[in-house]
This record gives C-alpha cells, structure tokens and sequence, in this order.
C-alpha cells in the first residue's frame, strides 16, 4: 500500500491521522465499497469489505479502524435508514473523502452495557435538544459528521439516532484518548451541551433505531475481524522471513521445534480464524442468516480472530527476540494494534454473552 | 524452605515501596514517555542501602540474601519496572566481581556500585549472537600491558549511564573457551555509543549498542583468566534470572491490583463486573499464576542463598514468571476494557514492559533448553 506504509511508523508514534489516505480511499471507492450504487457507493458486499480491512490491515491497522468506523459506522447507517434528502446531503462528501465520518454509541458507563446509554435527546419544536457525552469515539477528534445514538424515552430500547455536524451549537469533540496502539487512529469523546440539532437530523422514527443499531455491530464485527486477519499475516509473514533468515548456534533459527511449534500453530489459528470469518462474510451476503444467527456467526468470528491476532502477533515478537521489542521490526506495534480488537467493536467477554445467549437461551442469563 | 517473613525482609518491603510510591510513582509515566532516566534515582536508593543488597558488607553491601533482594526487586517494578531493572543490572558486576574478581577489582569497583554511587552495566549480546551466545564476535588482543578491544555489542541495559561496565570480548579461538570478561570503565576511550534503541516499554530503562573502536583495558581489568568470560557471563545470568522473576512478579501484581479494584467498582448491567464469572475467573487465574511465580522465584532464591545449584530453578523462575507477567497484564487491560487500552491507566504500560521479561536474560526458549537438558542429564544418570 503506497499510501499507507511509508507513514505509519511515524504516525504510531506521534500519534497522528493520515487524513490524505481518505481523499485516496474516495478516489478508489473504497468509502462507500459497501453501499448501493445509487446512493453513489460501490454496490460490494460484506466479502469485498473484509478483503479491504485484511489488506490495508496488514499494513496499518490504525487507518484501517479509522476506515472500518468512517465507512461501516457511519457511511453505510446513514445509506442503509436516512431518508433521501439525508443520504443526499451527508453521503456524496463522506464518499468523497471529504468529510471524515464516525458513530457515537459507548458511554462512560455505559460499555458492554451499551443500551445503559444516558445520553438524552428532548424534542422542543423543530429541534431536539441533546446533553450528555459519548466515549472511545473512533475518529472523534478528526470527524466532521457523526451517527450518534441517543434516549428519547424511558424505556431502555427508547434509542433515536441524529446526524450531528461538527460546529454545532453544544457539540464539541471532549478529550483526545492517549492509547497503547491505534495510535494513528484517533480515538476521542463527543460532549453535548444543550446541544440543538434540527429535527431534520433525526434518523428515522423516534425511539425506533434499536434494531438498526443492534444490526450494524454484526456488519461491524465481521469485517473488523479483517483487521485482525491482516494484523495476524503480516506478524506471520515477518516472523517466518526471520526464522529463515537469523541463524543461532550455526544453523537458521527456524530449525529449532520450538520456532517451528509457534510460527506452525500460529499459522493453522489464522488459516481457521480467515475461513471462520470470511464464512461469517459470505453467510451475511447470502441473507440467508436471521438476525440471532447473524449476531452469534458474527460474534464468533470476531471473538477468535481478535485473540488469534494478538497472541500470533506475541509471537512473533517472541521470534524475534530483542529486535521483536524495537521499533526496527513493526511486531510490537501488531502487538499494540492487535489487542484493541479483543476490546473495541464488543469484548471478547460481551461477545462470549452473545454466543452464550444463542446456545443457552434464557438459561445464559439465569 | 522457609517462607516467614523475617524482620529485615519486612523492612526491605516498607522501605522499597515507600520510595517506589513517593519517588517513583509521580514521574514514571512521564519518563517512560519522554525515554527519560535518572541516575540521581539511583543515587537515592544507594543511600537506602538498596543497590548492594546481597555483596558483603566489606565491599559497601548489605551482605543479605537473593530471598531479600528479590523483595526489593518485587516492590521497585510494582511501580517501575525501569527502575527495577536499573537495579537488577547495576547488580550483576557487583556480583561478579565478588565472585570473580580479584581483591583489588573488588575494593575499586564493588563498593561505588553497592552505594549507588555508580551505576552497573553487562555487556554480552551482539547483533549475530544473541541466544547464542558463545558465538560472540568481538575481539580483545593482548598487547603489553592493555587489551585492544573492536567490535559492537548490543542490548547493553543503562549502556549510556554505566561507569562500570562488565563486557564479554573474544581472546581465544570460536567457541565459549575463546571468550573473556573485561571491566570497562565510562569515558575509557574507544568506548563508544552507538544508537539506543527505540522500544515497545521499559523506555526510561535506556537500550544501548556500544561500539568498540580499539578500546584499551588495562590487563587488570580482566576478570579471572583468560578464556573464563562464558562462564563468568553464565554464572550471571542464573542469577539475574532470578531478578527478572521478581520484576514480572512485581508488574504482575500490580496489574491484578488494579483490575481487582476497577471490576469491584465498575458497574454494567446493574452489577459490578467482578459478579460476572468471565471477569472473576480470570481474577482468580492471575491471583494462582502470581502466587505460583513468587514461590517459584523464592526457592530459587533460597537455594542460591544456601549455596545450592540454582540454574534450573532460576529458569523455571524466570520462565513461568515472565509469561505468567505478560497473561496477567493482558488480561488486567482486557479487564479494563477501552479504559485499560490508554494510558489514563498503567496498565497497558505494563503489559508492555512484561513483554520484554519474555526475551532478556536468557529468552524463554533458553529457559526451556536450559530445563530440557538438565532432565535429560538426570535420566542419563539415572
């Protein structure tokens, strides 16, 4: 990837966006890969999307996770619930690349729990009036356009959906996150004070995005496991160049069992994790699947793939040894990329509840 | 084994953890930012008596035991694992030299180094031989009454800020017989330094590589004789082991001490978390592995402290502690979920920092060859 290698290691440390990568995305349609042509999007499917996250994956997961929440967070909601005259206004200069774009749903306290979201929104008149905060917002200090869940009702499943602009009265983007990878994935809260967005920013019906939002994180999870995929084959990939390459006492170090036990193990956990989810892609494509079934194939594929990336990209580090743990060799930054995905889009821990859930049923949550 | 703790062991504990926490804690996490070391830190554990805990007191030391150093180890990496290892390094010339060195090596060099007035340094890897070790390229020529020292060394901790160097070179044929061991003072010249290292952690413990260009030592710099320096590095390393155990095991309770209190405060779905078994059972699983490695790591102690064989307990030590580190802080950030990922928190901190315990001192892999043999050999004689 010409756009994306020669920066990253610069980016990782200082912490930066590289905000040229999305005008190039745009020109390759990759903003809207997963959008229907009429709404100006590239009519490509879930595979296709995953093959994106795997490739640009390999070589800077933090652009690609700010890709994953620009385009499936935000680009492909507003195409898949707004009305005409929204897709209209919002999607041709996120395609572009113009805008940058991201989603607001996690809280403070409201995580895992997500559906415990305090963030309220009160209709008065021709707006609705927003106060409270959003957190872990990918793309929160560089975005220009966010899909943001709010409560307008008692009720837990009582969620709306607005389009909010940045320069908007009350809004602003809180505290910029210091990470341990995704450095170059800027990570961010949005504050809503008093915040007014006109009823035309509404989403959809009022207290009527649950389904929708729920849905997405499906979508979310499988192409995020391409992340992961891709982090898992570069590490393998560098790992294995160095056990042919390093020679220890007088032979290549990858004659040695325990070499080959990690780099063999490692690649037969990736070979299944890439099956699992480009399964969970192609499935999701067929339509075939309901909703449940969606949600736990989904989950599955995310849950392992995530945790496959970050021990093989442990490993590599290990086979590499004191160079693994030095910024010359990129390992250690998978290392640090890697372990975001057992965390963002769905713990490892939540994801296991949704499989539970769909295995146990009400037993799960006895 | 004993396992009751004497009074000494319980000072050593409350006097480490006061200065980690007051000293340590307020500036670690900009240091370890800014790549920043500071060697006055040392200075200040000197005068605590805390950088020559296991020399004789002749020689400036503590004269106590490894089951009390390893206390300290444990409380410094608690904090800073940097600074933890600033010690553990700093450590092992003066253990060489009192094991290796001659009266005069010893009166001039233990002493600033057991007072922190000094800092220490162990200077063995290079760019082709890591693991292995004995395969070590850089050369020293006797010529009258000097060696002529070329070559670059790597990984050499604290490299940059050491006044006394322990520094492993070749005088012989290939091969573990053909090597030496020199003491090299800060500022001799031809010593000089190349790039430090850009890491994942531990970043305010500075990396170096030293290069050599025609560095002359005195011949009273060699330690013991020629050809013994493989050795020499070796009986360093089965000690060192064991300060690496409890460095890992420092982090590593710190890490489940966090985690412990946010899953007990952290309320999702009407609960705290630590009501979810996904979270309590892993709580527990790093409560074990900790427990495990600190016994582990004192026996290995103990039996060095009653002059028993060590080598392969200190490898088990290391081993199981270092991975049982790095499975305790991923797990600790998982815990913590989004939180545990920045640095609002130490904790991805030091699941970087525990990686390298991994690696130094003889990486895991060694650690398994070096267990591996030994039960070969006892079923041999057997």
């Amino acid at each position: 990837m010409g756009h994306l290698a020669p920066h990253i290691n610069t980016l990782d440390d200082e912490e930066g966006f590289n905000r040229d990568a999305f005008f190039k995305m745009g020109e390759l349609g990759l903003l809207g890969i997963i959008i229907p042509e009429e709404d100006g999007g590239a009519g490509l499917d879930a595979v296709a999307t995953t093959i994106a996250m795997e490739e640009m994956g390999a070589v800077d997961a933090s652009t690609t996770l700010s890709y994953l929440a620009h385009t499936i967070l935000c680009v492909n909601q507003i195409a898949n619930n707004c009305s005409k005259e929204q897709k209209q206004k919002f999607l041709p200069k996120l395609i572009s690349g113009e805008w940058i774009g991201g989603m607001g749903m996690s809280e403070p306290d409201a995580g895992s729990d997500a559906l415990g979201m305090k963030t309220k929104a009160l209709l008065r008149g021709n707006s609705y009036i927003l106060n409270g905060s959003k957190t872990w917002i990918t793309n929160g200090p560089v975005g220009d356009i966010f899909y943001v869940y709010a409560k307008t009702g008692g009720k837990k499943t009582d969620i709306s959906t607005f389009i909010i602009e940045r320069g908007m009265r009350g809004f602003s983007t809180g505290k910029k996150f210091s990470k341990m990878g995704m450095r170059a994935s800027p990570t961010g809260e949005l504050v809503f004070t008093e915040c007014e967005v006109p009823l035309s920013n509404r989403v959809g019906t009022e207290s009527g995005s649950i389904k929708m939002m729920m849905r997405n994180l499906d979508i979310e999870r499988i192409t995020i496991a391409g992340i992961s995929i891709g982090i898992a084959r570069a590490s393998i990939e560098t790992a294995t160049t160095y056990a042919k390459e390093r020679k220890q006492f007088g032979k290549p170090i990858g004659s040695f069992q325990q070499i080959q036990e990690r780099l063999t193990e490692a690649a037969a956990w990736y070979e299944a994790c890439r099956c699992l989810t480009y399964t969970a892609a192609k499935m999701w494509d067929s339509g075939l699947m309901t909703g449940k079934e969606a949600s736990m194939m989904a989950a599955k594929a995310k849950l392992q793939s995530a945790q496959m990336a970050t021990q093989v990209a442990l490993d590599a580090i290990q086979i590499l040894g004191g160079y693994g743990y030095t910024r010359e060799f990129p390992v250690e930054r998978y290392m640090r990329d890697a372990k975001l995905m057992e965390i963002g889009a769905g713990t490892n821990e939540i994801l296991r509840l949704i499989i539970a859930r769909q295995m146990l049923g009400e037993v799960a949550d006895a | 084994m004993d396992l009751t703790e004497t009074t000494i062991q319980k000072e050593l504990k409350e006097l480490t953890r006061k200065f980690a926490t007051e000293k340590l804690q307020p500036l670690i996490a900009d240091d370890e930012r800014d790549e920043r070391f500071r060697p006055e830190i040392i200075k200040k554990l000197g005068a605590l008596g805390l950088t020559g805990i296991t020399v004789p007191e002749a020689y400036g030391g503590a004269g106590l035991g490894y089951k009390d150093y390893i206390i300290v180890i444990e409380e410094l990496a608690a904090v800073a694992a940097s600074y933890a290892i600033s010690v553990a390094v700093s450590g092992l010339p003066q253990l060489i030299l009192n094991i290796f060195g001659s009266e005069a090596q010893k009166t001039k060099y233990i002493p600033p180094l057991a007072k922190g007035e000094a800092v220490g340094a162990f200077s063995l890897s290079e760019a082709f031989s890591g693991s292995d070790a004995a395969s070590l390229r850089a050369t020293a020529k006797r010529d009258g009454d000097h060696y002529t020292l070329n070559g670059t060394k790597l990984w050499t901790t604290q490299g940059d800020f050491a006044n006394t160097i322990i520094l492993m070179a070749r005088t012989g044929g290939p091969g573990p017989k053909g090597i030496s061991a020199f003491i090299v003072e800060k500022g001799t010249p031809g010593l000089n330094y190349g790039k430090r290292e850009k890491k994942m952690g531990c970043h305010a413990s500075h990396t170096m590589e030293l290069v050599l260009n025609d560095l002359k030592i005195p011949v009273g710099n060699l330690l013991g004789k020629e050809g013994a320096g493989f050795q020499i590095a070796m009986t360093a390393l089965d000690s060192g082991r064991i300060t690496i155990g409890a460095t890992a095991i420092g982090i590593a309770r710190s890490a489940l001490d966090i985690a412990v209190s946010h899953a007990t405060q952290r309320e999702q779905f009407r609960k705290p978390i630590i009501q979810f078994q996904g979270v309590s059972f892993m709580l527990a699983d790093m409560a074990v592995a900790i427990d495990a490695a600190r016994l582990l790591t004192q026996r290995a102690a103990w039996m060095r402290d009653n002059d028993e064989d060590f080598s392969v307990q200190a490898a088990m030590a290391k081993l199981f502690a270092s991975d049982a580190a790095m499975k305790v802080t991923t797990d600790a950030v998982q815990i913590l979920g989004g939180a545990g990922y920045t640095q609002d928190f130490p904790l991805e901190r030091y699941m970087r920092e525990a990686k390298v315990l991994q690696i130094v001192e003889g990486t895991n892999q060694i650690q398994r060859v070096v267990i591996s043999r030994e039960l070969e050999i006892n079923m041999k004689g057997k």
